[in-house]
């Protein structure tokens, strides 16, 4: 490739000055780069206007793709679905037998905790489910992991709000804007959720790895091993998750825990369900800090 | 209306007789690189959720491979707006992509004046180069805003993102021979 030639546009001062001016606003570029980086590690919701503008006004992508994804798993399982057609139902017969079995003992058991709960006073709300939404995007080429939903405030999804799929937890919503949201998923290096082993309560607390995998490690170590195959819940302790949404399964031991995969896989979830916080004390404290930011916002 | 059916049919006649009267449109001759590079940052919103960094960075690939493709056509500020764009998108605290990106800019002027005459392959082992920084640099800001620094989950991106390199540069060769596209002004 021959040097380009406009480097050296020749005696007219206009042109110098313009290739000049041009150097400057480049190295300028990088000094408001420092500066923008600086606000946003400092305050990371300092630009969640601009995050929601542009989310906003990409959602219809996201949608589409999100739709194509489905359909484009549909096909493949239809496909899959005549060559093993015969097996399954031998299986899938076997199986609802079983499943029928577990679901009577399920409902005694059922019917027996109402009346525990009753007997000791324990009131449970109703918890309904905020809104159903998509998983329109997600930060394929960063080290983080935020998925972006396609229900917002206006669909009454707040701040802080776990997310779920149906087999598992998902993460929870870190910025709300009109019809989009920003939710930290369970991946991310930042979400600490706390946990319990399925078998027996052991607390833990799942941290992510940013490269898929998740850390399981435990609060008292040394007490108890973790073996794989062990399924990790919501313990429901620091009010934002509620109990019971399976987060993790073990994948191997390690000194103080476990390496776990998720137990649900945000590109399978067509639908996600974003559920009302679990303790309101939790929420209060999350709008206090909201309300702090905000006010921090507005002052410039 | 007889000859320009003749000619319609001969397609290296057509060439040369639609010339008249037909021009490049400016705003595409120099639009196109713009709208390519940001429409690629809504890679975000491609149909995979990533539970890993998994996906190359296609609009930074895009934009080094215009400025190194057809130099000048992007000014040297460039980085610094659609730095800030792909910022809003890809998930980076805001302000790593116009850093990095304003610094490729940079990079890129010094890399022409001490590399004159160069082919793909030079080119190629410079875009591996900045690649690698891109990358790596990027990590490096997003774990100093989650607080956990790592760095080798970025390593199989960086090895797909040198080995697509060919592929972008094959894309925007295309685009560029479509940014000329002569229009019949009106």
């Amino acid at each position: 490739m021959a040097p380009s030639k406009d480097r050296r546009p020749g005696y007219s001062r206009r042109a110098q000055y313009g290739i000049f001016t041009r150097y400057v606003v480049a190295v300028f570029g990088v000094f408001v780069g420092f500066g923008l980086l600086a606000l946003s590690l400092t305050d990371p919701g300092a630009f969640s206007f601009a995050r929601g503008t542009a989310a906003e006004a990409a959602r219809p992508i996201g949608e589409a793709n999100a739709v194509a994804r489905s359909t484009g798993q549909d096909f493949f399982s239809a496909i899959a679905g005549y060559f093993q057609a015969g097996q399954q139902n031998a299986e899938l017969r076997r199986e609802v037998e079983a499943a029928r079995a577990n679901a009577l003992t399920m409902k005694a058991l059922e019917d027996e905790n109402r009346r525990l709960k009753a007997l000791v006073g324990v009131i449970e709300a109703d918890r309904k489910p905020v809104a159903a939404a998509r998983l329109i995007g997600s930060t394929g080429t960063s080290m983080r992991r935020f998925a972006l939903l396609s229900a917002g405030a206006r669909q009454g999804v707040r701040v802080g709000q776990p997310v779920r799929a149906t087999t598992g937890l998902i993460g929870r919503v870190l910025d709300v804007w009109p019809s989009t949201s920003r939710v930290l998923l369970v991946t991310d290096p930042d979400n600490v959720v706390p946990v319990r082993r399925a078998s027996d309560g052991l607390p833990a607390m799942v941290t992510g790895g940013s490269d898929g995998t998740i850390m399981i490690r435990l609060i008292n170590t040394g007490v108890a091993l973790v073996r794989p195959g062990d399924v990790f819940l919501t313990s429901g302790s620091g009010g934002l998750y509620p109990p019971g949404i399976p987060v993790a399964v073990a994948v191997k031991t390690t000194r103080d825990g476990a390496v776990a995969r998720l137990a649900a896989d945000p590109s399978e979830a067509e639908f996600v369900v974003v559920e009302p916080v679990f303790q309101p004390a939790a929420e209060q404290d999350q709008q206090a800090e909201d309300a702090a930011e905000a006010a921090k916002a507005r002052v410039p | 209306m007889v000859a320009q059916r003749i000619t319609s049919t001969s397609d290296t006649r057509r060439s040369a007789k639609h010339a008249i009267n037909r021009a490049p449109s400016p705003l595409i001759a120099g639009g196109v690189p713009w709208v390519s590079v940001m429409l690629a940052s809504l890679i975000t919103y491609s149909p995979v959720i990533a539970s890993a960094p998994v996906l190359p960075p296609l609009a930074f690939m895009l934009f080094v491979a215009w400025r190194m493709l057809r130099p000048g056509l992007l000014p040297v500020w460039a980085g610094l707006p659609l730095g800030a764009f792909d910022d809003l998108y890809s998930g980076q605290p805001l302000g790593s992509g116009v850093i990095l990106w304003s610094l490729t800019m940079l990079a890129m002027e010094l890399i022409d004046e001490r590399f004159l005459w160069r082919g793909f392959l030079q080119d190629w082992l410079a875009g591996a180069a900045i690649f690698a920084v891109y990358l790596l640099v990027g990590a490096g800001f997003a774990g100093l805003a989650s607080g956990h620094l790592a760095f080798t989950p970025v390593l199989p991106q960086l090895l797909l993102t040198i080995a697509l390199y060919p592929a972008v540069v094959w894309l925007v060769a295309l685009l560029d021979g479509l940014r000329l596209t002569r229009f019949r002004s009106f």
